[in-house]
């Protein structure tokens, strides 16, 4: 009875600020300016497609070198003693304790035509690249942001690895090799999945990235949403409607990486 | 308790009092005494960095009109039309005085948000030259009086650019600047400059015209190295773009500090002449005060100590005689009357073309519309997939059991 109680306040506020904000989604999405019912801005999303397949590209990209850079780095972390552990930790989030505008607008001057980093290459006879408004540049400054919402999850899935099932697989003749691809990356698939979830997510849906790196000329699906709500025509509608496909999208796809979530709960992976 | 609540009650007494007196309060203004406390606070919202705030030896606008009148300001700002639309359309927000362009003046007085002004409270909008008055965006200048103006114009890195060629819009698509040519992160801008050379007019509601004009930007978009609105001051500055175009008035403040940067207005083709226009929203609680506000702001004495802050142009040539002579005779703030007759205002569009200008601007940005067929397979892709490994996973498990 007590602790029911106690879910009171998380109960209410689930419900104020994310049931009825997404209900007030779906609602604008069937209906137009008037509140009649319609299927006009869903088949208008159609149009948008190509931003929707730069968004989901470079959004997996992003993840996918994330994971490949941070997977290696939380192990290391964990391998460590608990000092040196709690140091990396803290410089790995260290990043996030400045402003996330202020981080992103820093690499603009880096990434400048005639930024630090290529008069620094010219200073020392390479060429300058062109680096700032590519994809390229919206994705490292997405992986620039997001790595540590990777590298957290995996580092304390590995840090409550049982270490007596490391050290029985050794006995049982594992090399270490083995040890890692048989016991600890199987043990350690739930915070990999939902480092990936942390990283997709955020990553698809950002507009502020795109629009400072790729300078306006690589939309992606938060830059479209964005444009609707504070851009010339003002249409919530549409914006709804993107957002609610961006979001079936979405749960589809952690629906795919739920089951790769091995073991014990078949049903788990069918609830999202 | 007592001497708390008798202190009220004659602060109470002094208020009233003195709302009553208000009107006459603001006809000494001449006067060096500030006028007493109304105990009105009028909410103004405007663009930011839009008024002359007391720094770097300006007036403060602000203070003075509560100086003189007793009445408080709540001065708030916003950085985009839209957003102040947004604000006032989603209700909730109560403002006295706010400061749209042209376009949104049309389009919040056609959508009723706006009230009409009572110009028997605004004397001083007889000092508003002619030309500003009836504007296309309010024709029967029933809903706004003028604040700024200005043309949009070309930045030029002088090293790089020969001002020569800076006269006509077609340098933002001479193939010899590409990568160096930033453009506007908004549609109206962008699609204007199209317009302007196409020969359309702004406000056309004709889509074949807007398709030509997207065509042309399509065609411009691989040699634009970002669309970006702000940071055209810092690209330009840094020399990594050395074409952009801007609005006059804040056009001034990078010419002056860096000596490498030119400004100036694409005369064979003409531009875009923009308005700022102090409006009242409609239900604003003291519409009486916010016109007092607004009637201040057009005394030719306040206009001119705040356009020599703000930079940009004023619409009373009273006010202008007032700012220094270097600025009275530059063209770009003051342009010949020949540039202002090419020149033109926009004007709100149908909602219908609005919408068709929004997914005509994305397609440029895209380069191209998008088919419904790519984003149903995509759908379909991750729901078969999803499905395949779910009844995949299904199979095994009913194995296993076996």
């Amino acid at each position: 009875m007590k602790s029911k109680t106690a879910s009171y306040p998380y109960l209410i506020w689930t419900t104020l600020f994310i049931v009825v904000p997404m209900a007030m989604v779906v609602f604008f999405a069937f209906t137009d300016q008037s509140g009649a019912f319609t299927l006009q801005n869903l088949s208008t999303v159609g149009r948008y497609s190509n931003v929707f397949v730069r968004s989901i590209w470079l959004g997996a990209i992003a993840t996918a070198i994330s994971l490949v850079l941070g997977y290696p780095l939380a192990y290391t972390i964990a391998q460590g003693t608990e000092r040196r552990q709690n140091v990396m930790i803290m410089l790995v989030m260290l990043p996030m304790w400045m402003n996330f505008l202020l981080r992103t607008y820093a690499w603009m001057t880096l990434l400048e035509d005639n930024g630090l980093l290529n008069n620094a290459l010219a200073a020392i006879g390479l060429g300058r690249i062109h680096m700032i408004n590519t994809q390229g540049a919206v994705v490292l400054g997405m992986i620039y942001n997001y790595i540590p919402y990777m590298i957290l999850p995996i580092y304390s899935v590995l840090t409550k690895i049982d270490q007596s099932i490391i050290e029985a697989a050794q006995d049982l003749g594992a090399d270490q090799k083995r040890v890692f691809l048989r016991v600890v990356f199987p043990m350690s698939i739930p915070g990999v999945i939902s480092g990936i979830t942390m990283v997709f997510v955020p990553a698809v849906s950002t507009f502020i990235i795109s629009k400072m790196l790729g300078g306006g000329g690589n939309l992606l699906i938060g830059d479209l949403i964005d444009m609707q709500f504070l851009g010339s025509a003002y249409n919530p509608n549409l914006g709804s409607a993107i957002s609610l496909v961006l979001m079936v999208l979405i749960l589809i796809c952690m629906g795919i990486m739920n089951q790769f979530d091995d073991g014990e709960n078949e049903k788990g992976g069918l609830m999202i | 308790m007592n001497q708390v609540k008798r202190f009220f009650a004659a602060l109470l007494c002094v208020g009233i009092f003195l709302s009553a007196s208000g009107q006459t309060a603001y006809a000494d203004t001449g006067e060096d005494a500030s006028a007493p406390d109304t105990g009105v606070t009028i909410n103004v919202y405007n663009w930011g960095e839009y008024i002359a705030n007391g720094t770097d030896g300006s007036m403060d606008v602000n203070a003075e009109f509560t100086r003189r009148t007793g009445i408080s300001v709540n001065y708030t700002t916003f950085d985009t039309n839209e957003s102040l639309y947004s604000k006032l359309a989603g209700g909730g927000a109560s403002y006295d005085v706010i400061i749209p362009s042209d376009y949104m003046v049309s389009k919040m007085a056609r959508e009723g948000m706006l009230e009409k002004l009572n110009f028997d409270n605004i004397p001083n909008f007889q000092y508003i030259d002619e030309q500003f008055r009836n504007p296309e965006y309010d024709p029967e200048n029933e809903y706004s009086v003028p604040y700024t103006w200005g043309l949009v114009g070309i930045f030029y890195n002088k090293n790089y650019v020969d001002p020569d060629e800076v006269k006509s819009w077609k340098v933002l698509w001479d193939e010899k600047y590409s990568g160096k040519i930033l453009m506007f992160d908004n549609p109206r801008d962008t699609f204007g400059i199209a317009q302007k050379l196409l020969g359309f007019s702004f406000n056309s509601e004709d889509t074949n015209e807007w398709d030509q004009a997207a065509s042309l930007l399509k065609q411009q978009k691989p040699l634009v190295q970002a669309y970006v609105m702000d940071q055209i001051f810092d690209k330009m500055a840094g020399g990594d773009a050395w074409l952009a175009p801007y609005y006059a008035g804040d056009a001034a403040i990078l010419v002056e500090e860096n000596e490498n940067i030119g400004f100036t207005i694409p005369t064979e083709e003409g531009t875009n002449f923009f308005v700022d226009a102090m409006c009242i929203p409609k239900g604003a609680p003291h519409k009486e005060e916010a016109e007092a506000y607004i009637n201040f702001l057009c005394d030719p004495e306040i206009a001119a100590a705040n356009m020599d802050y703000v930079g940009y142009s004023t619409p009373e040539t009273a006010a202008k005689e007032l700012l220094p002579e270097e600025v009275q005779n530059n063209e770009i703030y003051y342009p010949p009357q020949e540039i202002l007759d090419r020149s033109e205002v926009f004007v709100a569009l149908s909602d219908e073309m609005n919408l068709y200008l929004d997914t005509l601007w994305a397609e440029v940005k895209m380069g191209g519309p998008g088919e419904t067929a790519t984003l149903i397979a995509i759908l379909v892709f991750f729901l078969l997939l999803y499905i395949g490994i779910v009844v995949y996973k299904k199979r095994k498990l009913k194995k296993q059991m076996s």
